[in-house]
């Protein structure tokens, strides 16, 4: 290994080295004090952010060009890295509060992060796989946290059933990239560097396909979505915050440096199956939203519907002049959905208590004039996943919106507005329960949790107010890319 | 030298089976075990290409594939041993206090 090599993937070998050095400590940390495990995991990530932030702008590849550092991957690096840190803040005092706190769950968690950094700089098929399989073995360990509670195990083996089938997906169809190209080099496929006569057009876009289907279960696209509902209602609250925001956004990484990045023929002849995908996502998951009592299986149908959202940036990519802007579209509504549904799981954190209650819509009666700053902060997080001002939600929808109309696909962007319209009605519905509903409900006051759903309360309205340097941020980084 | 479209039709069997199990069977070690096999139908053709061009990263990536695997063994069957213990059942049809 270089220098340059370790250069390359300096945020993961620190967090590696970090979360080991953290599992080794925790045994040493009594078991009412892992307050300090928190701490410690917290400031392993806010190294880690120190170190991406320097490596901005600067382009890198190490290991025979198996993984690269770019402007991609520096700002999707700092996008995990920030989700950790509001992972690690909700989970403290929830954690406690349900009788889950172990200090594993946070070092189980980095090496979690530690696979979505790694995910960012894949630049090979088996770093990709390698990187899919870091981020989610731990997600499986994570959803069944709560043990012995049985909704949790429920949802954690759920989950392992799940994910190891979409693997397998995953990885057949980069044994048939593999096979149709002679290599398993993202750069090279794109290049068609590959041994004379080895490309087979159809076998390249076999394995596509199945590598689609099998990042289309992790992100949640419809018709691979039947897990979703049943991990994120049964899994520990804190986990379904982290998974919802990081593990989509990972996949989304993935997705992004296969089909969004990749200049292939092959990616571009799938670019009408990705827009019909896209429509499909948005318009089942909005209309089982509806239909939903449950806040939790709500925000997981919300979650799949918004991956539909971001996929379809993928649409337009056949077009050479709108690659660089609908991927800068996708990363900005990549960040402005994990910083929203980070503040609404967060909501639903303070309201759930110990024996499963406070879960319903109908709980939420009276939150907001019980707790009118509270209220406001979920009618902003609802706001912004609909798509109203003045929120990111908005902002993020309109520059995908722009990108799907400038790519032609008119009726896509109409998908995409119909489908927004849908989904107002369940998301005002808990707004219109908490200001116009009498009811008492009661609330857990935990300091991180209050300020985290503070904190991505004041970022959804101040970024949606002046939003042209976070999405110049996201143009910029992709520039040399294309 | 067997030709390359053996192998490739050899493993889609492999792979059909594999999927098919997963969505057929009831029983989540079964399941399991039909995952491993979509894994190594995945492996084979890994080891046919590579042969075919006479490049090493095929191989390679069975041996991730295989490390890979074996982790998800280990979390797998821990997480299939406490449900089994606490529902003396390892049905998955029978998991369904999660529902909407």
């Amino acid at each position: 290994m270089t220098q340059l090599d370790f250069s390359t993937i300096l945020p993961v070998a620190v967090l590696t080295a970090w979360a080991c050095a953290l599992l080794i400590v925790d045994l040493f940390i009594p078991r009412d004090r892992k307050g300090l495990t928190a701490l410690l995991a917290a400031f392993g990530l806010a190294l880690t952010l120190g170190i991406s932030l320097t490596q901005v702008g600067r382009e890198l590849s190490g290991f025979n060009g198996m993984v690269m550092l770019d402007g991609f991957s520096n700002f999707l690096c700092m996008l995990f890295l920030v989700t950790g840190l509001f992972g690690v803040a909700v989970a403290y005092g929830y954690n406690r509060r349900m009788q889950i706190e172990r200090g594993e769950y946070y070092v189980i968690m980095l090496f979690s992060i530690v696979g979505m950094l790694l995910m960012s700089q894949a630049a090979d098929l088996i770093i990709i796989f390698l990187a899919l399989e870091l981020l989610s073995i731990p997600l499986y360990v994570l959803a069944a946290f709560a043990y012995p509670k049985a909704e949790s195990q429920e949802a954690g083996i759920k989950y392992f059933l799940l994910g190891a089938f979409s693997t397998g997906f995953v990885v057949y169809g980069i044994a048939l990239i593999f096979g149709a190209t002679g290599t398993t080099s993202i750069a090279k496929i794109i290049a068609e560097d590959v041994p004379a006569g080895a490309v087979d057009a159809n076998l390249l876009a076999a394995g596509a396909g199945l590598v689609l289907v099998g990042l289309g279960f992790k992100v949640a696209l419809v018709p691979f979505h039947m897990w979703t509902p049943d991990v994120y209602q049964g899994a520990p609250t804190s986990v379904t915050a982290f998974m919802a925001a990081g593990a989509k956004a990972a996949g989304f990484a993935a997705l992004l440096r296969i089909f969004g990045l990749s200049v292939s023929p092959t990616a571009w002849a799938l670019a009408p199956v990705l827009a019909v995908l896209a429509a499909l996502t948005m318009i089942i998951g909005n209309l089982i939203a509806v239909a939903q009592t449950d806040i939790k299986r709500m925000l997981a149908y919300s979650s799949i519907a918004q991956a539909g959202y971001i996929l379809m940036a993928f649409a337009p990519l056949n077009d050479e002049r709108l690659r660089a802007v609908s991927v800068a579209a996708a990363l900005f509504y990549l960040v402005a959905y994990t910083i929203t549904s980070f503040g609404a799981w967060g909501v639903v954190m303070l309201l759930e208590s110990a024996e499963n209650k406070g879960l319903n819509i109908a709980d939420y009666a009276g939150l907001g004039r019980k707790y009118p700053l509270l209220g406001t902060a979920m009618t902003i997080f609802m706001l912004s996943l609909t798509g109203l001002p003045p929120t990111l939600g908005l902002v993020g929808k309109l520059y995908l919106f722009r990108a799907t109309v400038e790519g032609g696909l008119y009726w896509l962007a109409i998908v995409g507005v119909l489908t927004s319209l849908i989904s107002a009605f369940y998301y005002l519905r808990v707004v219109v329960n908490m200001f116009m509903r009498e009811g008492d409900p009661q609330i857990h006051r935990e300091w991180w949790l209050e300020f985290t759903i503070g904190a991505t309360a004041v970022i959804t309205v101040v970024v949606s107010l002046v939003p042209a340097p976070l999405f110049n941020w996201a143009q910029q980084a992709l520039i040399k890319l294309f | 030298m067997v030709s390359v479209n053996y192998y490739l039709a050899l493993s889609a069997i492999l792979f059909t089976i594999g999927a098919l199990g997963v969505l057929i069977r009831r029983n989540a070690l079964v399941i399991f075990m039909s995952v491993e096999l979509m894994l190594n139908a995945a492996n084979l053709v890994f080891v046919a290409f590579a042969r075919e061009y006479g490049v090493f990263s095929g191989q390679i990536f069975v041996f991730f594939v295989m490390t890979v695997a074996a982790a998800e063994v280990a979390v797998g069957l821990a997480l299939i041993v406490t449900i089994f213990r606490s529902k003396q059942s390892i049905d998955v049809d029978e998991m369904n206090s999660l529902k909407g």
